[in-house]
């Protein structure tokens, strides 16, 4: 199911060989088409921005209980969007001329973020917008967009396609919330886990010894727990509003780590589940390519009748990876009730596993790529909150769709072709 | 395990996988006990189950059965019911066919919703700004402006796949979020909002672009209109084009094995802009059915989830276009009679989706039903997706 048929692709000029010489014709194209990308941002800045900007941005970067009281930034608007003007243009000039090879994905990440920073500069001119409390709310909304993903990892990496991630995280956000009401928070977070692994059962067995389609799975997943969840909520849950009512879970501060200007309230001052999410991450990318877990794992994924051939149990190394990407999506459906207003609403996840799906193919089927995807959407969620407070000339709806729009671009203009594990989707039978 | 095209003069073999071919069965007579006793002991098995979880949240056995009774009543029980279910079933066959048509040539569609949304939007924009045209010109002209309005939105993401390879899930889940932010604005824009609105509403379309009423001449209360004939005809379209010309057999030949077709001399890039076009005016016209024949006008979120639902019908149907038209209209009655359960029964409407749900993995595993009802199945599970395509 991999792309033979397709040109080379991208890494061959990612390397670069030696200077443009080395480069083919669709190299080149590419090389065009993002330095005119970034000399199109160059000038909507200009365009958009300068005219009607004056005065001062303020930005805090202090929240009031920050150990080291951090002064607020503030940036003349005028001369900071020229500067970036002049920075992207310059960019995007060198990069239509003679390509930055290796480093061209890096430039283009540079000018969207550039980009974003003229936007945010502009709209804050003559007001003060806290950039501390989007960052923590960044971190924090990126977290169940990173486990999601994480989730569709775990699953993939083996074989199975994990549509079901948005059922999962629902589920686990009901069942958290119920739990949570009756005994605690830490018995409803682990019923919320649990829950992520039954339906990854269901996943599994089907997929695994009834070798039904995996989409047809993952859609039924995400069918069934809404239209349960939905059912429960209006049959029982109205009825009884003291199981709909779970305790939150608190920031907890790391001692030290916390007291470093903005990074420390960033990262280190969040909720267990926040905390969990790193964890997750960082063990997951350790246990799929350092241990022999993970290699077993991967194997089945690329070529099952090799990894079978070689004493491998297929069916067990999916059963094993797949359940334990429900645990991970459940765990990060607490999140929705436990990590932030402890009660349920029917659909509160509202596509955040889609999301999800999309980081996990964005970062290319890798932990740590999902969870940097996962950090540009959970930005852009809370850009478009912060955004919606201030007053701003143009439409808010432009601003919120803009990173929906950036990903389109960068997927198609740079990442290109992420490969999924070859064997993803493909029951297997033993022969 | 090859398909074959309409002169017999071309054949191509799918890269492997395991079970039966899916093309195969769709050409040879289908054994009646797959064909009829597993779907209704599907649905029968789900109805049962539902009914478990019914009486699980405190409802009697003999409420339960009201509920089902119901159910029934609001879906076939009247010429009324039949109405509700036919004007709910129009939309999924329109979606149904956009998500199948795209799984047959090897791309996952879950753009529906923003196809189906810039549809809508340019069919209502059409259906206002024009006025005085007779309604032969008029009705046309808005039907066909519903198509481009999805089938550009369809485009953006088969252009893309085929010359920069970015994965059709992505561009199609973002251009989803992408339209519905575009749906927002444009309603609260001068050109779309109603005067004298603060809240985003449309313009009301003219008489002369609505779709005609079937059965108002019974009562004016019956909804269902000729989307419904539209999106039939489109169903037999689509098989036409799959199944009876070149350009369905190199769609099929791609979704089948890409290299292979490739190295038949055909286009896979032209296959997968063709796919996605014709996929998003499908769409297109499910949400243009909708506000031409239903809504009048547009508001925010009128897609409610119509193009996730077609994935659902599409899986159900086997990507085949006859069965996404039975799968449309079994869960446009599951729907109707839900809302009449609702209203009558007193039974949450979010219950049909649990049953839909389980429909679906009951026909998806035959061996479930097999072993429950110790009926023989001559098929094994089905593989319709082709997991992240090619």
């Amino acid at each position: 199911m991999s792309a033979t048929f397709e040109k080379p692709p991208v890494e061959s000029y990612e390397r670069g060989e030696k200077r443009t010489k080395g480069l083919n014709r669709s190299q080149i194209r590419r090389a065009r088409i993002s330095g005119i990308v970034m000399l199109l941002l160059a000038a909507a800045v200009a365009v958009l921005f300068v005219p009607n900007a004056e005065g001062v941005a303020t930005f805090g970067i202090s929240t009031v209980d920050d150990a080291i009281q951090l002064d607020a930034l503030v940036v003349p608007v005028q001369a900071t969007l020229w500067a970036i003007v002049l920075i992207l243009g310059f960019m995007g000039a060198s990069q239509f001329v003679k390509g930055f090879q290796r480093r061209a994905t890096l430039i283009l990440g540079i000018s969207f973020g550039l980009f974003t920073i003229a936007m945010m500069v502009w709209a804050t001119a003559g007001a003060e917008f806290s950039l501390i409390s989007m960052l923590v709310a960044t971190v924090s909304r990126c977290t169940p967009i990173a486990l999601g993903a994480l989730s569709g990892v775990l699953c993939e990496r083996s074989g199975v396609v994990n549509i079901g991630i948005e059922g999962m995280l629902l589920g686990g956000a009901f069942s958290g919330v119920v739990i949570g009401s009756l005994v605690g928070g830490w018995v409803g977070l682990l019923a919320a886990t649990l829950t992520g692994g039954i339906l990854a059962l269901l996943l599994a067995v089907l997929s695994v010894n009834f070798r039904v389609d995996q989409i047809i799975i993952g859609v039924v997943i995400n069918i069934l727990v809404l239209g349960l969840t939905s059912f429960l909520t209006a049959q029982v849950l109205v009825k009884n509003p003291e199981w709909n009512d779970a305790p939150i879970f608190p920031s907890i501060q790391i001692p030290l780590l916390s007291d470093i200007p903005v990074i420390g309230p960033m990262f280190f001052n969040q909720t267990i589940i926040v905390y969990g999410m790193y964890v997750l991450v960082a063990s997951v990318t350790y246990l799929l390519f350092r241990t022999r877990w993970g290699l077993r794992t991967r194997s089945v994924g690329e070529n099952p009748r090799a990894a079978d051939s070689l004493g491998v149990s297929v069916a067990k190394v999916r059963y094993w990876a797949v359940v334990s990407g429900g645990l991970v999506g459940g765990f990060a459906g607490a999140w929705f009730t436990l990590g932030t207003v402890g009660r349920f609403d029917e659909g509160m996840t509202a596509g955040t596993g889609f999301i999800g799906l999309a980081a996990m193919i964005f970062g290319a089927w890798n932990p740590v790529g999902a969870l940097g995807a996962a950090l540009i959407f959970g930005f852009a969620e809370s850009l478009e909150q912060k955004f919606a407070l201030l007053d701003i000339p143009i439409p808010t709806e432009f601003l919120a769709m803009a990173p929906y729009l950036v990903t389109i671009v960068v997927v198609a203009g740079l990442v290109g072709r992420a490969r999924p594990p070859a064997a993803d989707g493909q029951p297997y039978t033993k022969e | 395990m090859s398909i074959t095209s309409p002169d017999g003069q071309t054949t191509i073999e799918p890269d492997g996988g395991p079970g039966p071919s899916f093309f195969r069965k769709l050409t040879t007579a289908t054994d009646w006990r797959t064909g009829l006793v597993i779907p209704a002991l599907a649905v029968f098995t789900a109805l049962v189950i539902g009914g478990i979880i019914i009486m699980l949240t405190g409802y009697s056995l003999s409420e339960t059965l009201a509920a089902y009774r119901a159910l029934l009543e609001g879906s076939v029980g009247s010429l009324r019911a039949i109405s509700q279910t036919l004007t709910e079933a129009t939309p999924l066959i329109f979606t149904g066919l956009a998500v199948a048509l795209a799984f047959r040539a090897g791309l996952f569609n879950i753009g529906g919703e923003g196809q189906l949304l810039m549809g809508g939007m340019l069919a209502v924009l059409a259906g206002f700004t024009f006025t005085g045209l007779p309604l032969v010109i008029h009705l046309p002209l808005a039907i066909v402006c519903g198509a481009i309005g999805g089938a550009i939105w369809g485009f953006i993401p088969g252009f893309l796949k085929a010359r920069t390879g970015a994965h059709e899930v992505i561009v199609t889940i973002m251009l989803n979020y992408v339209a519905y932010r575009l749906v927002d604005y444009l309603l609260k824009s001068a050109l779309f909002q109603r005067e004298g609105r603060n809240d985003p509403i449309s313009k009301t379309i003219e008489e002369s672009a609505k779709l005609p009423k079937l059965l108002a001449w019974v009562d004016p209360a019956m909804r269902v209109h000729l989307g419904l004939f539209l999106a039939i005809g489109a169903a037999i379209f689509i098989w036409w084009l799959l199944f009876r010309t070149n350009t369905g057999f190199e769609f099929r030949a791609v979704g089948a094995n890409p290299s292979a077709a490739r190295y038949a001399g055909m286009s896979v890039t032209k296959v997968y802009i063709l796919v996605m076009t014709i996929a998003g005016a499908l769409a297109g016209l499910a949400g243009t059915g909708q506000v031409l024949g239903l809504l009048d006008r547009a508001s925010p979120g009128f897609s409610a989830g119509l193009g996730f639902d077609g994935i659902a019908v599409a899986l159900l149907g086997r990507s085949n276009p006859a069965g996404v038209v039975a799968a449309a209209v079994l869960f446009g009655g599951l729907n109707a009679g839900g809302q009449y359960m609702q209203a009558n029964a007193n039974v949450g409407i979010d219950l049909i989706s649990v049953i839909q749900a389980l429909i679906i993995i009951f026909v998806a595993a035959p061996a479930l039903i097999s072993a429950i009802y110790r009926v023989k199945s001559t098929t094994g599970s089905t593989q319709i997706s082709k997991g992240w395509g090619a």
